[in-house]
């Protein structure tokens, strides 16, 4: 039961995958990379990280996607065509891409991994522990890191943001 | 662990995306359309730290945690990123990368 | 005896250089001139003192005067060879300062005078500063390369001074002849300071000219085409010093530099840069004479006598009054010369190298007197030329007397100084080499002949009637010329031979009355054959002239010297050799280098246009070396 739904997850992300990188619509390929999140989001609760799963929702389906769906609505026609590259172009990359995926592929299918079989399920109680440790193997520290980082990529992106112009304006008047 | 699936499978997975995303990043015009390449190339690698989690360390949770910090960052960064495109915007009225070269030789 | 100060002699005259020449644009030139001439009468003094201390003081220790050297070392070579600054003071040394001072203060303070409303006054000031800085080294150095440096230092003052109305044409291709000629001279001076320093191991004064030493004794070891290395090196140095003294065929550039001013000519280009070949033959007489018994001195005794007859037959001929003078000075330099050439070493075998730098201190005098006197003379006329003089006796007394003096100084008349200095010189030919006696009693003749014929040509001749009335010149002109003037009168009478011999013991030395006889007959003849000619006007001497027919335009065109040169130097090394070396510079060396140059332009501009400015080319090719550096190291790097 589960082997299906994971190759059904892993049709769902790759197809939408493909379809978003390839897709003339601008507005088409952002809801594309939506479904792949999502596809994402599903194997995450196959694996039993429920928690990781809901941050994968809410963070990235729910914040990042509306972001981009908004700069995407600020900046283009929501029908607007893309431009797309030359077709040599596409093939170069493709192989190129073809071949990297060989290389990958060889090297993880070579590869002998120590799987241990288990199936343990992680509670929230856990990973908040974990993150908020000060002990050996603790990660108070990136934690404190990660967020000075997002509050100065919050301010960083009010004042990229309001730009130039708004000053000039000021000054002008 | 999902039972009957190995982790060369979920593996096979994660590259075929992760090369998505590079190819996505390669062909792609548009500004926005390369941030959302990026997006599927930090998921990819998400995925497999989680992975790789689940199914060799089974007792840690160090993937998990970086899977979060990831997320973070990668929250982080998009905000920046549609901060700038649209000053890019406001600036030369485009968001195509053609127009985006002053800064070449 | 303690000898430190002397080195205030030269470093005062350059200490004025340097204020002069840095604040030439605020000193007024009154007090520009003033400050020259305070320096160089300290410096004067002091020279003298030294002298007086040296003569009569401290110098002769045991009967003979002894070396002083006070010396610091500069840059070591090797542990036996190296470089020292210092002063040495020994007979000739002091003479020479004593020479240099004088005639430089002479012509500084004549200079006040002459160049007065002139732009550059404080520029020429420097200058005179720094050439007779220069000149005081010159004469103090210690070893070979000090006495180079000091060499090419009054060569670049020379150049500047000759070059000083840098306006006019001439004068800056004059400057230029007289920089190369001279240059092209050091190069076998240094050339043979090399050989010497090589093959001694020492570039010492003292060291070389010991007559026990081991660099005179040893001048056997090394042969090299048949004659000693170390006489080659002599060789050398004798053609550096032969152009610097304008010794034949080295004497193009003299008659050119008088296209500098007339105090200019005076000071250098009479009485002491050109005298500093034979002051340099002089330093390294021992040298000279004991190696390969003498081999180098004899070459430095028929230049010297052939460059005298030369310049005596030239001189005859010119028009311009500084050129007679400078063809003079060549013919006396070569007298000198010639003096050093046939002297030998002990007592009184020593009479020529004393009389060669007796008349080295005479002819100083009386011939920067003539510079001077003809330098007023010009000034008073506006002219070089002869033809635009005659009759000036009575506008210009003092000038005329005083030339007068010098003229006969110049000719050998009893009791001027040149009489007994010529006499000396005569007398060291007489008992060493014959052939050369009868050239120096020939020349005496020529010069006492070409000499009046200035004289008489400027001051008495044809009454010229000028357009403004020629009138004396002013007082800082003449004290200069009557100071020159005595000094010439009474300075034969002093005993040189007591003082300067090479063996530094000193002799007495007598007159020789037959030989004085002669050549007081022969100077008298000239005088008289030029009284006959030129006192009034006539026209004897065109006669003469065309008597000689091609002859006199040969010599009148200086023997066509000039024109041999420039046929060498263009046609034969400029087309035959230097072009094609510089078509082969141009077409092969060159052409290499901007090939790859230019080929470095095209490839980098393609290379240019990969930096395209869109950042997926620049991840496209991040990815791409990434992928190959994954394949080689993890398929193709696996053992």
């Amino acid at each position: 039961m589960e082997r299906y739904i994971f190759y059904i997850l892993a049709a769902i992300i790759i197809v939408s995958a493909i379809a978003s990188v390839t897709s003339k619509k601008m507005l088409r390929s952002v809801i594309y990379l939506l479904f792949t999140l999502c596809g994402i989001a599903g194997i995450y609760f196959l694996i039993d990280y429920n928690f990781l799963a809901a941050i994968q929702l809410t963070v990235y389906a729910g914040g990042i996607i509306v972001l981009i769906i908004f700069s995407v609505v600020l900046i283009h026609h929501i029908e607007m065509e893309l431009e797309v590259a030359k077709l040599s172009k596409k093939i170069i990359t493709g192989l190129a891409c073809a071949i990297g995926l060989g290389v990958f592929l060889t090297t993880i299918y070579s590869h002998q991994f120590n799987v241990v079989e288990n199936f343990n399920s992680t509670t929230t109680e856990q990973i908040g522990l974990k993150l908020l440790s000060y002990e050996a193997g603790g990660f108070i520290l990136p934690f404190e890191v990660i967020s000075i980082l997002l509050l100065a990529s919050m301010i960083g992106a009010i004042v990229i943001a309001k730009g130039k112009k708004l000053t000039d304006k000021n000054e002008s008047k | 662990m999902i039972a009957g699936i190995s982790i060369y499978e979920i593996l096979t997975v994660t590259s075929i995306l992760f090369f998505i995303g590079v190819y996505g990043f390669l062909t792609r015009k548009n500004l926005i359309s390369i941030l959302m390449s990026i997006e599927l190339i930090l998921n990819a690698s998400i995925i497999n730290f989680v992975v790789i989690n689940k199914y060799l360390y089974p007792d840690m949770l160090q993937g998990v945690v970086f899977s979060i910090f990831i997320i973070a960052v990668a929250a982080a960064e998009t905000a920046l990123a549609v901060a700038i495109i649209i000053n890019l915007y406001r600036q030369i009225a485009s968001v195509e990368v053609k127009d985006t070269e002053i800064m070449k030789y | 005896m303690d000898i430190t100060y002397t080195i205030l002699i030269p470093l005062i005259p350059l200490a004025v250089f340097l204020l002069l020449g840095i604040f030439s644009q605020k000193i007024k030139p009154a007090v520009s001139g003033l400050i020259g001439v305070v320096g160089l009468s300290t410096s004067t003094l002091l020279s003298f003192y030294t002298a007086y201390q040296y003569f009569f003081v401290h110098g002769k220790i045991n009967g003979v005067y002894q070396a002083i050297v006070q010396k610091t070392t500069w840059m070591n070579f090797t542990d036996n060879l190296h470089i020292d600054m210092g002063v040495l003071i020994d007979p000739i040394s002091v003479m020479m300062l004593i020479v240099v001072s004088i005639v430089s203060l002479m012509v500084h303070i004549y200079s006040i005078g002459y160049m007065k409303g002139d732009d550059g006054f404080t520029r020429f000031f420097s200058f005179l500063s720094l050439f007779s800085f220069s000149m005081f080294g010159l004469v103090l150095a210690t070893n070979l390369f000090q006495i180079y440096i000091f060499w090419e230092l009054v060569g670049v003052s020379s150049y500047l001074l000759i070059g000083y109305y840098y306006t006019i044409p001439s004068a800056v291709s004059a400057g230029k002849k007289a920089f190369i000629v001279t240059r092209f001279a050091d190069l076998g001076f240094l050339i043979g300071i090399l050989i010497i320093g090589y093959y001694t191991g020492t570039y010492d004064f003292e060291t070389l000219n010991n007559p026990e030493g081991a660099a005179i004794l040893n001048w056997t070891s090394t042969s090299f085409m048949g004659l000693s290395v170390l006489t080659w090196a002599l060789i050398l140095i004798f053609i550096g010093g032969a152009g610097k003294s304008a010794m034949f065929p080295l004497h193009i550039w003299l008659p050119d530099a008088m296209e500098g001013p007339t105090p200019v000519s005076a000071l250098i280009h009479a009485a002491t840069m050109v005298v500093a070949g034979v002051y340099l033959v002089a330093r390294l007489f021992p040298m000279y004479y004991f190696v390969e018994d003498g081999f180098a001195l004899n070459i430095v005794a028929y230049v010297g006598g052939f460059s005298s007859l030369f310049a005596a037959i030239i001189a005859i001929t010119q028009t311009d009054i500084k050129r007679v003078l400078a063809f003079s000075t060549m013919s006396q330099l070569g007298y000198m010369m010639m003096a050093l050439g046939v002297s030998g070493y002990n007592g009184h075998e020593g009479v020529g190298y004393m009389a060669s730098m007796f008349h080295l201190f005479t002819h100083a005098m009386f011939k920067a007197l003539l510079f001077l006197g003809a330098g007023s003379v010009i000034h008073a006329v506006h002219s070089n030329y002869l033809k635009d003089m005659g009759g000036l006796r009575k506008y210009m007394p003092i000038t005329n007397a005083t030339f007068l003096i010098a003229a006969l100084a110049i000719s050998g008349v009893f009791p001027l100084s040149g009489f007994w200095s010529k006499d000396e010189i005569l007398v060291a030919a007489f008992e060493h080499n014959m052939l050369l006696y009868v050239v120096g009693v020939f020349v005496a003749g020529l010069t006492a002949f070409y000499m009046f014929r200035i004289y008489f040509g400027i001051f008495w001749g044809k009454d010229t009637q000028y357009k403004h009335a020629p009138h004396e010149s002013p007082l800082s002109m003449t004290i200069p010329l009557i100071v020159l003037a005595l000094i010439t009168i009474f300075s034969g009478f002093i005993h040189f031979s007591e003082f300067i011999a090479p063996d530094r013991i000193g002799f007495e030395a007598h007159l020789n009355y037959p030989l004085a006889a002669i050549a007081t007959a022969v100077g008298l003849t000239g005088i008289v054959l030029s009284y006959i000619f030129y006192k009034k006007e006539n026209d004897l001497a065109d006669k003469f002239a065309n008597a000689f027919g091609v002859f006199y335009k040969w010599t009148y065109n200086k023997f066509y010297f000039d024109e041999i040169y420039l046929f060498v130097t263009k046609k034969i090394i400029f087309n035959l050799i230097a072009a094609p070396i510089a078509k082969f510079d141009k077409k092969i060396v060159d052409a290499t280098m901007e090939g790859i140059g230019n080929k470095t332009v095209v490839i980098s501009k393609r290379i240019k246009g990969m930096q395209s400015g869109k950042v997926q080319d620049y991840a496209f090719s991040f990815i791409a070396g990434t992928v190959i550096l994954a394949i080689v190291f993890i398929y193709l790097w696996t053992n």
